[in-house]
């Protein structure tokens, strides 16, 4: 934009007009030129907080938000929207290594996907250069979108790993700067049989090894979950799902797994939100077993969430039918376990139970690590919630944003 | 030649802050041409016009002067000397 003083009329202020908005005795070529759309909204600042204080990050489908809140989790503070009209399907913040920093994969319906990062609090963001997130010339691939950034353990504090779509697993040594394709899983034989699922061939989760072993599993829709124990060798693990949308017996992979999620300190215990079925294995997806079946009001939702302090407890939230996808009886309720499956509970007091359609996506449940945990709720009409008390009351910490992509919660070093 | 590119307001600032680019390219030179060395000077806009297959984004519209080259022959579409190509978001978006 461009400041003009105005001189020809009586305004006591001056007006603002476009770049490209011709001031007089503009040559002909310039003035017949239409002024471009678009306007970028102005950013927003940087969030204000501190070491030990809270971050929710909150992607949208029209630009990152976060909350921020003291350790005590009390009171909280909205900020953003950064990447404003843009969907923030990925966002992590990165406390490792004495760093803060944020990252976010946005990806603009116009100019496509990029991956972003901040080092304070928001205030200014910046785009690797020359390197970004693409894939190679010789896979003749593009991203479509960023759908997951999971920074590793504490023991490889540079290494981030990306989910991207069409599904591919991307690796960073660098923080996030920069980010190389990991050709073993690109080049599993497997690869050109997947199937999209509803929100296209995406892989959308990573479990890092929490000790900083090469172990890896990710999971991809609708292929299912794949694992690598050497860090080079991947092989299908989904053996004990069965997918109720293909036809039986189950096959060794096209399974829909929603969300993996793994305590770090027995990480060879996972549980799965499957596309019908929830399940766990004890082995790093070696083997599966349904620990849903008739005891939940429906064994169908999208995120699982494993308490950072008990490796025995885990939240779902379960949606009626594969058709539906909204909170099952009208009633928004996490359902919590705290023996690993064997018996689940509903909880969930302050949480809309009044003919209440809401839905949660895959990424839109997450902890913030802390002890008791923060648990934190977004759902596709714009609301978070949030609890501090493993589930069992609910406050609402914000609402009225744009349909919640993924909620990410971590302590700020 | 020259060729001036005029690029869209939500572009500029992966462009230094720059709506206009006055770019050297051949004689002869087709849409492709003037968006590589729009590339090679300002990346952040190459890349946000084209994907890294050198496909142009669905939602991206190159004009040469007043004709959109999607209607044309692409990104083979033939810039005469002097023209003005212009790099515009659709109206579509989500």
């Amino acid at each position: 934009m461009v400041m003009h003083t105005c001189r020809w009329s009586a305004l006591p202020f001056p007006i603002v007009l476009a770049a490209d908005e011709p001031p007089a005795g503009t040559p002909p070529e310039e003035a017949s030129f239409v002024p471009p759309p678009g306007v970028i909204p102005d950013p927003a600042p940087g969030m204000r907080a501190g070491p030990g204080d809270v971050v929710v990050l909150v992607g949208t489908t029209k630009g990152l938000f976060a909350l921020t809140a003291p350790a005590g989790r009390g009171e909280w503070t909205r900020s953003g929207p950064w990447f404003p009209g843009e969907e923030i399907a990925a966002a992590a913040l990165d406390a490792r290594g004495g760093r803060n920093r944020l990252l976010a994969g946005a990806m603009s319906w116009h100019f496509g996907p990029s991956v972003y990062s901040s080092d304070d609090l928001g205030e200014t963001w910046r785009e690797p250069e020359p390197t970004t997130l693409r894939f190679p010339d010789d896979t003749g691939a593009s991203v479509a979108r960023v759908w997951q950034l999971a920074p590793a353990s504490a023991e490889q504090p540079d290494v981030v790993w990306a989910g991207v779509e069409p599904a591919a697993l991307f690796r960073s040594d660098d923080g996030g700067a920069s980010f190389s394709l990991v050709r073993e899983l690109w080049d599993h034989p497997h690869r050109e049989q997947w199937q999209p699922g509803g929100g296209g061939l995406c892989l959308h989760t990573i479990v890092p090894d929490p000790t900083g072993g090469p172990r890896l599993g990710v999971a991809v829709s609708a292929a299912g979950f794949y694992r690598t124990l050497d860090g080079t060798t991947w092989e299908a693990a989904n053996r004990g799902i069965l997918p109720p949308f293909l036809p039986p017996p189950a096959p060794e992979f096209g399974q829909c797994v929603h969300k993996v999620a793994q305590h770090p300190t027995r990480p060879d215990t996972l549980f799965v939100q499957h596309h019908w079925g929830v399940y766990r294995s004890d082995d790093f997806g070696g083997t599966w077993t349904e620990v849903g079946e008739e005891k939940l009001p429906s064994t169908f939702g999208f995120p699982i969430v494993v308490d950072p302090n008990d490796a025995d407890t885990a939240y779902v939230v379960p949606l009626k039918s594969d058709f539906f996808r909204c909170a099952a009886e009208g009633k928004l309720r996490v359902f919590r376990t705290t023996d690993g499956g064997e018996t689940w509970e509903p909880s969930g007091t302050g949480l809309p139970d009044d003919d209440a359609y809401l839905s949660v996506l895959r990424d839109g449940f997450g902890t913030d690590g802390m002890d008791p945990a923060g648990l934190y709720l977004g759902t596709r009409t714009g609301e978070v919630f949030g609890s501090v008390d493993g589930g069992e009351t609910w406050n609402e910490l914000t609402r009225h944003l744009p349909p919640v992509l993924c909620v990410k919660a971590a302590v700020l070093a | 030649m020259s060729v001036r590119v005029r690029l869209a307001e939500t572009l500029r600032p992966h462009a230094g802050g720059d709506g206009v680019v006055d770019l050297d390219v051949a004689e002869g030179c087709c849409v492709r041409d003037v968006l590589d060395a729009l590339a090679a000077v300002h990346p952040a806009v190459g890349r946000r016009v084209r994907d890294e297959t050198g496909v142009l984004r669905r939602h991206v519209n190159v004009f040469v002067d007043q004709d959109n080259a999607r209607d044309l022959d692409g990104l083979t579409t033939r810039v005469p000397a002097g023209a003005v190509v212009s790099v515009l978001p659709a109206v579509s978006g989500g």
